[in-house]
């Protein structure tokens, strides 16, 4: 494998009438690096792909692979000399091609057996290699899946993207196909985009994760740096199941309704901050004639999620274990007791 | 493809008279008249297109497969063959009256002549335009999304009503187009019918009083009448996304008819007897009869040859100018692509006599080489049939998703060769379906082919009228005969191909 380049986009910024789809976008991109592109749907991470691929010219900014310029105000490349691959959200298999013919379409003419050969262990590699003459009408929707993905990498791209590929699969389905995919990523040692609109897909295949919204990159960092160290209380909120209770920042540290918290902030004394809370955070027991309640509760299997009433009407989530078990209506004490300082946000940005 | 247009133009500003003639009551009242078939014809043959593609494709109807056969083959019958075969069954004096007389003591049947006739006849040969691009629909439609809304809980007619009627709408509207288009065109069955539309107040204008202008500004008349029809479809087009994006790639589950399906036959053989079985028998009847009276044929065969060589170089040439126009069209739509299209529709709303005339004004005056030559039919074909071919390219190119192509660019192949290996053969059917629509009509074209084929260049059509114009009415029989047979192959090919193609293999 030769090394690949690395993906850059500087200042990339796509309209579509009076719409900014893309706005000032910078990235980076390492060879052999997985990065997620993760925000809620029309936030323009399709967009930023469609810009990548060379299937929109950006309005201003460039995008260059390594040394090479992909697309600025001077240059741009059409799609098929970018070296770049794509799964499509609906796939885009051939209809009248079949499977082995939809996998080989992007090698060069040249029909060798060294051709034979590469698209042999591809259709291995994906396990197709018994479907191989069949029509994409008579697959199953993970197996569509796959020669997708076994078609993209054939030519062997530089870079590959991925968009939203499993938001057509069941459940069951996305979780397996999401294992091979990156079983099938690492094998090929490919470099790659990937879009989705959901936090655990994200979390798994991306080496990094970028957080997308309204046209512009919030947060990128490794996964855990965005599961645990939000910069925004967008990124905290559209993460992970996220409560934000207010907070007054005291001498003693944050004083919430339930409680101060010994958790020093350079923010200046009297100011109101959010407090960043996930269930595994909050903690609670039934006491009589507390002000808080339990609402209601959510079995899942290994724990229980409880979603608690305080004094001023604001619900918390809390998690416990699966042997503890309260109708609502009990009151209850709920207090914080993290095992990590909390994040808290001031205007929607991460205090420390 | 101005050029017709221009020489219009050219005409009616010549004459000192246009104003006037225009506003004159008899000309709005053929106006209105001309308004009044065209919507009549197009309502009933959505009425009869609709029903019958439906059952052919989704319900397990006796006999589909023929239904499918039968019912679009009314197309291959000229308008005047037609007008004429149906007024010497149902006219005064004509077959039917003939058998009740007897026995029943009828001697009056409805006078068919007028409105009735035109309406009849124009409807019964028309309706197929709307049949075949609603069925091409139906059957590049995901059946998913029927499954979807039974299992939503609506029933089979509500889901007809509810899901595949609105997404059929683009195919209705183009078939409607084509119908009240050729209406307004139409000369053989109206001048039959003796019902005074504009294109035979046309006709008359300028083979009685040999004047071009007055002619010439009613063509303007009717020009600007489809312009505004085409400028109303234009404004109430929906901007719903019609290219369906996963294909389940699921055969269509065919909905059980029960005992409607006593009702659904008698439909079914209703219009075919009615628009096939008549006027195939009477035409039998003709021919018989001259057989026995022992006519001849003259130039049978160099006349059918001459059809087909004229009409497929016509399909060929129509085809390969469409092709740009519909791409254009529906990948980079833009102010131009969409005049574009609309010109190419204004042409076929000229009736081929004026089309005819102009390219006789034009080939004399500038390009004498070619008048009276095989290349100047074929450009007047091509003329004429134009729009067909771009409305029939253009809803199959809807349905081919746009991420197939781009797929293509992103696997490293240029724009020519993508368009050479996914998009051209995800188009074929629609290619094939165009090419066998114009050839059809290119075929039964009279006006045109009577006025350009050069000196002794006899079709099939010219055969045909010249026997009728002149009361050989068992004459006319064999080669009209032989223009149905021949003008049926396409449509039979088509047919039958559809077994070949994988995705409707069943996976089972």
């Amino acid at each position: 494998m030769t090394t690949t380049p690395s993906l850059v986009l500087n200042q990339v910024s796509k309209r579509f009438g009076t719409h900014a789809a893309v706005q000032d976008l910078s990235l980076q991109l390492d060879p052999e690096k997985v990065l997620a592109l993760i925000g809620p749907s029309g936030c323009g991470k399709t967009t930023v792909l469609r810009l990548i691929a060379g299937f929109e010219r950006p309005d201003s900014g460039s995008i260059s692979l390594g040394e090479r310029v992909l697309a600025d105000s001077y240059t741009f490349v059409p799609p098929e000399e970018r070296g770049i691959g794509m799964v499509f959200q609906d796939h885009a298999l051939f209809p009248h091609l079949t499977v082995a013919q939809n996998v080989a379409f992007g090698l060069a003419k040249r029909a060798g057996p060294s051709a034979e050969m590469e698209l042999k262990s591809m259709l291995t590699l994906v396990g197709l290699d018994r479907r191989a003459q069949r029509y994409p009408h008579e697959l199953s929707g993970g197996e569509r899946q796959r020669v997708a993905l076994a078609r993209a990498l054939m030519p062997h791209p530089y870079l590959l993207l991925l968009d939203e590929p499993f938001s057509n699969l069941d459940a069951d389905l996305r979780v397996k196909m999401r294992e091979e995919v990156r079983v099938i990523l690492r094998a090929t040692q490919a470099t790659a985009i990937f879009v989705t609109h959901d936090q655990e897909e994200a979390l798994y295949i991306g080496d990094h994760v970028a957080v997308m919204n309204e046209g512009r990159i919030l947060q990128t960092g490794l996964p855990e740096e965005i599961f645990h160290r939000p910069q925004l209380r967008f990124v905290a909120e559209f993460m992970g199941n996220t409560d934000f209770l207010p907070a007054e920042v005291t001498a003693q540290g944050l004083r919430t309704e339930i409680g101060t918290l010994p958790q020093r902030l350079s923010a200046p004394l009297g100011v109101q901050v959010l407090v960043a809370l996930r269930a595994d955070d909050v903690q609670f027991e039934p006491q009589a004639n507390s002000p808080s309640m339990i609402l209601a509760r959510r079995f899942q299997g290994m724990q229980h999620m409880y979603r608690l009433r305080l004094p001023s009407g604001r619900l918390l989530h809390a998690q416990t274990t699966h042997t503890r078990i309260y109708p609502p209506g009990t009151p209850v004490r709920v207090w914080i007791e993290p095992a990590h300082d909390l994040v808290c946000f001031l205007d929607g940005k991460a205090v420390s | 493809m101005a050029l017709p247009v221009v020489y219009l133009g050219i005409r009616a500003s010549a004459s000192a008279e246009a104003w006037l003639l225009l506003t004159r009551p008899q000309t709005l009242q053929t106006l209105g008249r001309t308004l009044w078939l065209g919507m009549w014809v197009t309502l009933l043959s959505i009425g009869i297109a609709v029903p019958i593609a439906w059952l052919t494709t989704r319900t397990d109807l006796p006999f589909r497969r023929l239904w499918s056969v039968l019912t679009p083959l009314p197309l291959v019958v000229p308008s005047y063959v037609g007008a004429y075969l149906f007024a010497s069954v149902l006219g005064p004096r004509g077959l039917l009256q003939f058998i009740l007389e007897e026995p029943l003591g009828i001697t009056r049947l409805p006078n068919l002549y007028g409105f009735p006739g035109a309406l009849l006849v124009l409807t019964l040969l028309n309706y197929p335009f709307v049949l075949l691009s609603v069925r091409a629909a139906l059957e590049r439609m995901d059946p998913v999304l029927e499954e979807v809304s039974r299992g939503l809980g609506y029933n089979a007619w509500s889901t007809f009503w509810r899901v595949v009627l609105p997404q059929l709408r683009p195919a209705v509207t183009v078939g409607s187009l084509l119908v009240i288009l050729y209406v307004l065109r139409d000369f053989g069955a109206v001048a039959i019918m003796r019902y005074n539309t504009l294109t035979r107040v046309i006709y008359t204008q300028y083979t009685s009083t040999f004047d071009r202008s007055a002619a010439a500004v009613l063509s303007c008349l009717l020009v600007l009448v489809s312009a505004l029809i085409l400028w109303g479809e234009l404004r109430t087009r929906s901007r719903a996304q019609y290219a369906s994006s996963a294909r389940s790639g699921r055969v269509a589950f065919r909905l059980s008819l029960g005992a409607w399906r006593w009702p659904a036959l008698i439909f079914c053989g209703g219009v075919v007897f009615l628009a096939l079985v008549l006027p195939a028998g009477t035409l039998l009847f003709w021919l018989l009869r001259g057989m026995a009276a022992g006519e001849v044929f003259p130039g049978l065969w160099e006349a059918g040859g001459n059809s087909i060589v004229a009409s497929a170089l016509a399909a060929l040439v129509t085809i390969v100018a469409a092709l740009p126009i519909a791409i254009l069209e529906v990948r980079r739509p833009s102010r131009l692509s969409r005049v574009l299209e609309r010109i190419s529709y204004i042409s076929f709303a000229l009736p081929g006599i004026v089309v005819a005339l102009a390219l006789v004004f034009f080939g004399v005056n500038f390009m004498l080489p070619l008048y009276q030559t095989l290349a100047m039919l074929v450009f007047a074909y091509g003329v004429l049939y134009l729009p067909q071919a771009v409305g029939m390219l253009r809803s199959s190119l809807l349905q081919i998703h746009p991420s197939m192509e781009e797929a293509g660019r992103s696997l490293g192949k240029r724009p020519l060769e993508v368009f050479r290996r996914i998009t051209l053969p995800l188009l074929r059917p629609g290619v094939v379906m165009g090419l066998a629509l114009v050839m059809l009509t290119a075929m039964k074209e009279l006006p045109a082919t009577l006025i350009l084929a050069p000196i002794g260049f006899k079709t099939l059509s010219t055969a045909v009228w010249s026997s009728v114009s002149e009361a050989f009415f068992a004459r006319a029989a064999a080669p009209a005969l032989l223009l149905i047979l021949l003008s049926s192959i396409p449509l039979a090919i088509l047919e039958l191909r559809k077994d070949s193609l994988p995705t409707d293999r069943n996976t089972r």
